[in-house]
């Protein structure tokens, strides 16, 4: 069944600078029990502004009404199936959220004296513990604030490495053409060089083609693994072997660790560093974009270059030591966003080892499930058995003039969120799915049942899928439009 | 518990769709050798009344701001948050969503960044803000790369007064592309000289206030980096001050970045904050991070979506102007939730009450015969020397009183006897005499 639906009433809602109207309350502050005093005279006239001309005017209830109507223009987990590759939309649980807000978590200084940093201290230390063991490695810090900012951290930390031992000459970066665009921006923000390694035909990386880029040039080799074709690299083992052998070290891109959890660890396979993405693997809350969490594990033979400060315990307490010279630094203001790391780690209590286990196991039972049930409509192209995602194409749609991006509009309509799409770009016309484990066969069930519909559509009605959607608040929007003449904020003078 | 919804009925039907017997048969790509032998060792896992009880009996190990009187600040500010902040984030719509991608269904997240990019833009004083990055200290680590670009230069001038820890992030953030970074003094009366600035200099970065608590004459500074050719670069910790000092842009400045934790983003232990990052307008294609922008539906219909995208990772890879893919979605709407609610007269005051008890504390401060080092004008935060810090400061903390930060801890080479001291609005009066009889004692 599809669950395309209505809901109650969905309003049109102007933009809060449209609605504010001068003079217009909003929030009460009261004066405070000390005598106010005059900025201009307290300051000086050079550095005190007028007030905002055009900053909003509203009360208390428009502001609640703005942003609840405006939520209602979002489609979130919340809301319905997300079945987005790469990109481990799970359900986020609200008992994380209570434990984010606890008072006693929720309103800690970071410059607070460590006396009274015990219990968050604790709390990271074993988060710390816990991935290690996830991943097989043996050092984590919780510092980087996203995946992006880890794979900076890791890549920084292996050039360090290199230049401890007098390599300097490690400027190259080995990535295959199916990673994310993250990998190769991040060894580039390192200085780096980036060689693309090509993926076979089969869609996993060959040791062959490996060992003819990997030199005395090599710094690492950026895996991601499963990769974004949801194929477990079968010759990890041999990769790794064949860029150690050139003297070079080993990254994973985490963000498919959802297919792995209690299954494999990366250190068993040659990782020498890898981040997790928190917010992907560990249920913690995607917020239409962020914030993430990106930790970062390594083996020993790296933690001497891990950013400022770590967390230690010494004699019975917790301490933030930031004095060890070979470090790359620090990359956060703090420790990095403790509220999101925090919610993690209650995802992992909650689960326990076999909890995780099965997260995986059921991850990738949906994936070949969905793939099962859609592979005599749609093109797929590579054959092996998938892991926690599939990917499909529209190569046999384009024959009747759609694409891709018609078939995730049309999804709208049947109440799903589309796809990932257009990615990995080895793949014309990807379409990746990731179901995760948390959806039943009968939400499958419906999700599938859109898809076939859609397929049958693209024969029979074709322009019902080139002009979709029809049922979101607005429709396909004009991007030409907004990039040729940027209009990047609300002014008087363009209203 | 895992979260995961199968019937036995269900499992077994999809075993057989796929033509498997078990789940573990369909993990044939991962070579053996490879395989997990043994379970994870982890600790046993919890239901949700025990793993409430288990975070709450840490939490009550901190010490929290809400514990007792705090005049923390060094980046990170103690402020009212409305309800209704907590109450409007909180939503699934919001809190579930993905990156508005697909904006036909995301129109919510994207009107609300459009906001938020113009709200950033009225406070800095500028015409672009993207939006978001992971914190004021990467914000300015992304203006200085930015500025390199802009300029082809690779020299960054940088105030003494910028938050040490910032410092560090820049540095780390710079290091690797070749940038080389310069220290600007402070004058004797807490704020950055100028004066002297390298032909070569890409930008000179000032924050204000400065880690002195020092309002910077943001002006001088921007027509000093000007006459050398460098962008000038404005960072705050405290973007509160934006609503009461004369901005950025309006000084002359070419970027502004920072931190708008103050703008309804708990403590939290140092994150989840928010990095603003706000320029001119000819900038704009060197912007790192996300932008969202104005357009029209097929049926002509205002509507907004990520724009600009060329500049971005998963489009231009190694050649984008960041490696950054997240922005800090949640935390850009409570901001927007929580400037909105406030609005141009509550922020406005806001700012003044912080600036009243500043005033009030640094007076009597003086009256009971600390002295203040500097003396530039400051906004809610400032230095006073305290003979015997250290042991005043455990004194205070036995009474429950969190007295500030001792700058040593940031600066080892700093006197020890300067003590960083902030006041918010969630300070009283009478915390105020309390925390000055404590120092003076």
């Amino acid at each position: 069944m599809s669950t395309a639906g209505r809901s109650g009433l969905v309003f049109h809602e102007p933009l809060l600078f449209e609605s504010s109207r001068p003079g217009r309350p909003g929030v009460r502050v009261d004066d405070p029990d000390v005598p106010l005093v005059d900025p201009v005279r307290e300051l000086g006239p050079e550095l005190v502004r007028d007030d905002i001309p055009d900053f909003p005017e509203l009360a208390e209830l428009d502001v609640v009404r703005h942003f609840t109507r405006l939520s209602q223009w979002n489609y979130g987990i919340d809301s319905g199936f997300f079945p987005l590759g790469s990109c481990t939309m799970k359900y986020n649980p609200k008992v994380n959220e209570s434990i984010a807000r606890l008072p006693g978590l929720a309103a800690v200084h970071p410059a607070s004296d460590e006396s009274r940093l015990q219990g968050v201290l604790a709390l990271a230390a074993e988060l710390e513990a816990a991935l290690a063991e996830i991943s097989g490695l043996d050092r984590v810090t919780l510092q980087p604030a996203a995946g992006a900012q880890g794979e900076f951290v890791g890549v920084r930390m292996i050039s360090a490495y290199h230049r401890a031992r007098g390599d300097t000459q490690r400027t190259r970066v080995l990535i295959p053409d199916t990673a994310h665009g993250t990998n190769p921006a991040s060894a580039a923000l390192n200085g780096l060089e980036v060689i693309e390694v090509k993926s076979g035909p089969d869609g996993i990386v060959h040791p062959e083609a490996l060992a003819a880029l990997a030199d005395e040039r090599t710094a690492a080799l950026m895996l991601t693994n499963p990769n974004t074709l949801g194929l477990f690299e079968s010759h990890v083992e041999k990769l790794a072997e064949v860029i150690h052998g050139a003297g070079g070290l080993v990254y994973l891109d985490g963000a498919n660790m959802n297919a792995l959890l209690g299954i494999a660890k990366p250190g068993h396979m040659g990782v020498d560093v890898m981040h997790f993405n928190l917010h992907k693997t560990f249920s913690t809350p995607h917020g239409g974009g962020g914030p993430g969490s990106g930790p970062v594990a390594v083996r020993n033979s790296l933690a001497p270059y891990l950013p400022t400060p770590v967390i230690r315990l010494e004699g019975g307490r917790y301490r933030l030591d930031d004095e060890f010279p070979h470090s790359i630094g620090r990359v956060h203001a703090w420790y990095g966003n403790a509220g999101i790391w925090l919610r993690a780690l209650a995802y992992i209590r909650t689960l326990g080892a076999a909890g995780l286990s099965e997260v995986s196991t059921r991850a990738i039972l949906n994936a070949n499930y969905v793939l099962e049930c859609l592979r005599d409509v749609y093109d797929v192209p590579h054959q092996r058995r998938v892991m926690h995602e599939c990917v499909l194409t529209d190569r046999r749609q384009n024959e009747h003039g759609v694409t891709t991006a018609d078939i995730a509009k049309r999804l709208m309509d049947y109440g799903y969120h589309p796809p990932t799409i257009y990615f990995p770009l080895v793949v014309a016309g990807a379409l990746m799915i990731e179901p995760t484990e948390c959806e039943s066969q009968e939400t499958l069930d419906g999700f599938i049942e859109a898809m076939r519909a859609i397929a049958h559509e693209a024969e029979s009605e074709p322009s019902r899928v080139t002009g979709a959607p029809e049922r979101p608040i607005v429709r396909r929007l004009d991007e030409v439009r907004a990039a040729r003449k940027p209009r990047l904020r609300w002014s008087r003078e363009s209203a | 518990m895992s979260y995961v919804p199968h019937t036995t009925e269900e499992l077994r039907a999809m075993l057989a769709r796929i033509g498997a017997s078990t789940p573990e048969s369909l993990l044939e790509s991962v070579p053996a050798s490879l395989r997990n032998r043994a379970e994870l060792k982890l600790a046993p896992a919890l239901d949700e009344r025990a793993l409430l009880r288990h975070f709450a009996a840490f939490a009550a190990e901190n010490g929290t701001a809400l514990t007792g009187p705090s005049f923390l600040g060094a980046g990170a500010h103690h402020h009212f948050i409305p309800a209704a902040v907590d109450a409007l984030a909180s939503r699934g719509e919001f809190m579930t969503a993905y990156t508005p991608y697909q904006a036909e269904i995301s129109q919510g997240t994207l009107q609300m960044i459009f906001e938020f990019q113009t709200l950033l833009c009225q406070l800095t004083g500028l015409e672009v803000a993207n939006a978001s990055l992971y914190d004021g200290a990467s914000a300015l680590a992304e203006a200085a790369l930015m500025a390199a670009r802009v300029t082809r230069r690779t020299r960054i001038c940088v105030s003494a007064g910028l938050h040490p820890h910032w410092r560090e992030v820049l540095r780390t953030y710079t290091e690797g592309v070749g940038l080389v970074l310069e220290t600007l003094p402070l004058d004797d009366s807490g704020r950055t000289d100028t004066a002297k600035l390298p032909a070569d200099c890409a930008a000179v970065v000032v924050q204000s206030p400065n880690f002195r608590g020092s309002i910077e004459a943001l002006g001088v500074a921007a027509g000093a980096a000007h006459a050398v050719g460098a962008l000038a670069i404005a960072a705050t910790a405290e973007a509160l001050s934006l609503a009461l000092l004369r901005s950025p842009g309006e000084l002359g400045c070419d970027i502004a970045c920072g931190d708008a934790q103050s703008f309804g983003l708990p403590l939290s232990f140092g994150g989840p904050y928010l990095g603003f990052l706000a320029a001119r307008e000819k900038l704009v294609r060197q912007l790192p991070g996300r932008l969202i922008g104005e357009t029209l539906d097929s049926s002509g219909q205002r509507a907004f979506v990520m724009t600009l995208t060329t500049r971005e990772q998963h489009i231009r890879r190694e050649k984008a102007t960041s490696n950054i893919c997240t922005n800090q979605g949640l935390c850009a709407l409570r901001v927007t939730i929580w400037l909105a609610l406030l609005g141009r007269a509550g922020i406005r005051r806001l700012a003044e009450i912080n600036l009243a008890l500043s005033a009030y504390a640094r007076r009597a401060c003086a009256r009971a015969g600390l002295a203040l080092p500097y003396a530039a004008p400051v906004f809610n935060e400032f230095v006073v020397a305290v003979p015997g810090l250290a042991g005043k400061l455990e004194r205070l903390a036995a009474q429950g009183i969190q007295a500030g930060v001792p700058l040593a801890r940031f600066e080892p080479e700093t006197h020890a006897d300067h003590l960083l001291v902030c006041t918010t609005e969630m300070n009283t009066r009478a915390e105020i005499d309390a925390l000055v009889r404590g120092l003076a004692a």
